[in-house]
């Protein structure tokens, strides 16, 4: 079967999810395109957007609408030789309309699991429950007389275990992409044991066909994404637990915040970003993935404890945050949640006091500015050599969430998690924006 | 043509802000002066400096595609909208792509020597951010024959000046026809940062040669041109009035605040035939021939021109078809400076349509209300010195590819 033949029925589970919608958008606009090539007039195309509840279905489909006239608009030049041979659509208007039509008629919405029963291939992204998605698999495959290939998106669970569980005999391969999907660049591709070389080099095809950046990684729970982020987040955790005595929990927080974000030249804190992804999913992966890494407990009881008081972070449907340890205005973080109080303590009332506590700092370059500079390098040199030499409590803290961060990095390469160092910073870069990879010698 | 039966001017010119990507206080997500208010704006600017709408006998808008960017028609009815002193007022649309507000001065012009108006007041308008780029493009491919339409580029005009620019690369070299082009895109940035109407007066970029060197990329947008070679998507609107000497009189205005119209070609080339010479602009060549010969001057007596750069090709052109650079010569009369504010004849003083902005329908007017400015040495920073062996000011305003031309000789009143 070649690739256009497998991407003429496919299903994505989970398909009202914020991953799952996205997968969506990609692989409904892959197939049209395939669908509009003149070989291909009069083929049927199908692609099941599976997913538990109507009402968010039909969320899926005005986002589908709204997504793919923003990509229509972006590829009009292209699209007007796809329809040169329509004689009644003349204005960018009229092609982008029917592009629009022709994408979303291959969608068919559906809440019933029985749609991928006919299906080539499933892209997987529900929730992140090994024995869920397991059985899911296992009952698809069971039904489904086509041999379905099942592309996952787990970004903790080994692809192997899904393999076994599911008795999938290697017609599986770990697909992960980066949140939202349409936007991130990266896909981490993870090899199961037994995974078929024809569905890899689907795979591979695929991506590129997405013009995603490839990082392969080994099949080692949470994989070099949140092998990385999961530590990371418990460096911060660890670090507002050892200045209790001369913060508060509100003080500490927005210090590690500022850290992580400003002083470290990243796109948001790492309290923001752990806002972003979800308490809930954070605690949960880290759960996912504890059982899978001996000697080292990945667990952290400040987010158990921020989730039983009902702090979860995680975002709307249209994309904007919800409040989590951060609460937000516009978008940007304005105060912090404070657990004794249970209540949202404004971030003015402590700026003051904690940054004269962090002391002197360099300034650092923004975070907008040095990765859109040509001269990122020397900007990074410039300021990590500074840094290097400064002494005060925030610049210490800051050398050591870096240090921390590179360690985080060597270590997925140490075992056998990441290929080398270079795809560990590829994943950093291109999958979590960053300016830089973790493993540098910026403060070498 | 045959000699004016009586002298006519251009006086109390207005522009309008040249609003669009670029100016700061441009936000396409909030909601912005409408078609009517930038009308409103500018007749009110020039009314208030003839002494009101009393004085007005005539009124002409000029307007290209009102219809399609505001939905809107019947715009002369917008003139007692202005001031209710021109309610019961003679007025009229004229259209011609983006050579409309040079048919509407036209229009104006003639209207003075049929001796049925002694002031006749001139606005010409575009809103056009009304639409994202792609669809603007829909709209603007109207200035072209729409059977031709389908064949034709998403981004129509661009594509049809990309052609034109590649058929001159082929022809001419490519690497010293770019860098012309892309020190045509400096100068007019310069140019408009003097300009605190244009739109491109809040540019700050560096190397604005850098930028104009960027590489064309023909799969997110044409072959031979980059972004920084197009005039931009502006909102704006100038005004005008067109006077006789009786009407100098009538409104007050000394004559050293006047121009005077000496000349004008106004010609049409037919629509559903391509361009005779990828190359060159011949229709604009002869309107700027009839130009020149009926104020019975030479191109050497023009001391400045603002012509029409909607592609920075076509300003390259529009040297030639003037006669300033031998045909293939375009790139080393601009690359040599002649074309600067500093050089031989400074060309779209106040950034013309890649620097000012290019409100289509408005466009035309801008240019002879810059021709006012500079030859009555009221142009702020963006003056230039006349030289007194030249005191002629040249307009070309082009609608179409190459089809719709109007070109006016003017000079200082006295």
């Amino acid at each position: 079967m070649s690739y256009e033949e497998r991407l003429q029925h496919v299903s994505v589970l989970g398909a009202a999810g914020k991953m799952g919608s996205g997968i969506l958008l990609l692989t409904a606009v892959e197939m049209a395109d395939i669908s509009l090539r003149p070989e291909n007039k009069g083929k049927p195309f199908v692609l099941n957007a599976i997913d538990v509840s109507d009402e968010a279905l039909m969320g899926v489909m005005k986002y589908l609408k709204a997504q793919v006239l923003k990509m229509a608009e972006k590829k009009v030049v292209g699209l007007r030789k796809v329809y040169a041979s329509r004689a009644d659509l003349i204005d960018n208007d009229e092609i982008i309309d029917q592009y629009i039509f022709d994408v979303l008629s291959l969608v068919r919405p559906s809440t019933r699991i029985e749609a991928a029963y006919d299906s080539h291939m499933v892209f997987e992204a529900i929730k992140e429950d090994p024995a869920l998605k397991s059985a899911i698999f296992s009952k698809i495959s069971a039904n489904n007389p086509h041999q379905p290939w099942f592309f996952t998106n787990t970004s903790s669970i080994p692809i192997s275990k899904l393999d076994k569980d599911a008795g999938l005999g290697g017609r599986i391969i770990g697909f992960h992409f980066y949140n939202p999907p349409a936007v991130q660049k990266l896909v981490e591709i993870i090899k199961a044991e037994h995974t078929l070389p024809e569905v890899e080099a689907f795979a591979q095809q695929y991506a590129k066909n997405l013009r995603k950046v490839v990082v392969p990684s080994h099949d080692k729970a949470g994989f070099i994404g949140n092998g990385h982020f999961m530590r990371d987040i418990l460096h911060a955790t660890g670090e507002v637990d050892k200045f209790s005595k001369d913060f508060t929990f509100v003080e500490a927080v927005y210090a590690l915040n500022k850290i992580s974000q400003d002083y470290l030249v990243r796109p948001m804190g790492i309290f923001q970003l752990i806002d972003y992804v979800g308490v809930d999913v954070c605690s949960f992966i880290m759960s996912v993935m504890n059982p899978y890494l001996p000697g080292e407990d990945l667990h952290s009881p400040l987010l158990d404890r921020l989730l039983a008081l009902g702090i979860k972070g995680g975002q709307f449907s249209d994309g904007s945050q919800k409040d989590g340890i951060l609460k937000y205005e516009k978008g940007r973080p304005v105060a912090i949640f404070d657990p004794e109080m249970k209540a949202y303590v404004a971030i003015s009332e402590c700026q003051v006091k904690v940054d004269a506590k962090l002391g002197a700092m360099p300034v650092p370059p923004a975070w907008k500015t040095v990765v859109g500079s040509k001269s990122k390098d020397d900007m990074l040199h410039s300021y990590f050599g500074q840094l290097k030499s400064a002494s005060g409590l925030g610049a210490e803290l800051t050398k050591t969430y870096a240090n921390r961060s590179c360690a985080i990095g060597l270590q997925l390469v140490n075992s056998g998690v990441a290929f080398n160092e270079n795809d560990v910073n590829t994943v950093l870069l291109t999958g979590f924006f960053h300016a830089y990879g973790p493993i540098n010698d910026y403060l070498g | 043509m045959k000699k004016l039966r009586r002298k006519v001017y251009m006086v109390a010119g207005y522009n309008t802000l040249s609003m669009g990507t670029g100016r700061k206080e441009f936000n396409p997500k909030k909601e912005r002066p409408g078609l009517e208010d930038y009308i409103k704006e500018a007749g009110q600017g020039t009314l208030k400096l003839i002494g009101g709408a009393a004085h007005v006998d005539e009124c002409v808008i000029g307007n290209f595609m009102a219809s399609r960017f505001n939905r809107q028609a019947n715009l002369a009815a917008f003139f007692p909208y202005v001031d209710e002193g021109l309610r019961y007022k003679p007025a009229i649309r004229v259209e011609g792509a983006c050579a409309t507000g040079g048919l509407a001065l036209m229009s104006g012009i003639k209207s003075v020597l049929a001796e049925t108006a002694d002031v006749v007041l001139v606005i010409g308008v575009e809103v056009q951010n009304t639409v994202k780029a792609i669809y603007c493009a829909d709209f603007l491919a109207g200035a072209g024959w729409f059977k031709n339409r389908k064949a034709g580029h998403a981004y129509f005009f661009p594509g049809q000046f990309s052609d034109r620019a590649g058929a001159y690369f082929e022809k001419y070299g490519r690497d010293k026809t770019r860098q012309a082009l892309a020190r045509w895109f400096r100068n007019a940035i310069e140019n408009a940062r003097l300009c605190p109407t244009a739109q491109e007066y809040h540019n700050t970029a560096k190397d604005l040669e850098a930028l104009g060197m960027m590489e064309p990329n023909g799969k997110s947008f044409v072959d031979h041109l980059n972004v920084f070679d197009c005039s931009k998507v502006s909102d704006g609107a100038s005004a005008i009035a067109i006077v006789s000497e009786e009407g100098l009189k009538r409104c007050g205005i000394p004559l050293s605040d006047a121009i005077e119209v000496m000349g004008w070609g106004q010609i049409e080339e037919d629509i559903t035939k391509p361009p005779v010479d990828l190359t060159e602009l011949s229709t604009t060549k002869q309107a700027i021939k009839e130009a020149l010969a009926s104020a019975g001057i030479t191109r050497d007596q023009i001391g400045t021109a603002e012509i029409h750069d909607c592609f920075t090709i076509a300003g390259l052109m529009c040297m030639e078809a003037i006669g300033f650079a031998a045909q293939g010569k375009g790139a080393d009369f601009i690359l040599e400076g002649h074309t600067a504010r500093t050089g031989r004849v400074p060309i779209n003083t106040t950034g013309g349509l890649v620097g000012w902005g290019h409100p289509t329908g408005g466009t035309g007017v801008h240019q002879a209300v810059t021709i006012l400015e500079q030859l009555t040495g009221k142009a702020g920073d963006a003056q230039v010195e006349i030289p007194a062996d030249r005191p002629y000011g040249l307009t070309v305003n082009m609608g179409g590819d190459d089809k719709s031309l109007v070109s006016i000789v003017f000079k200082k009143g006295h």
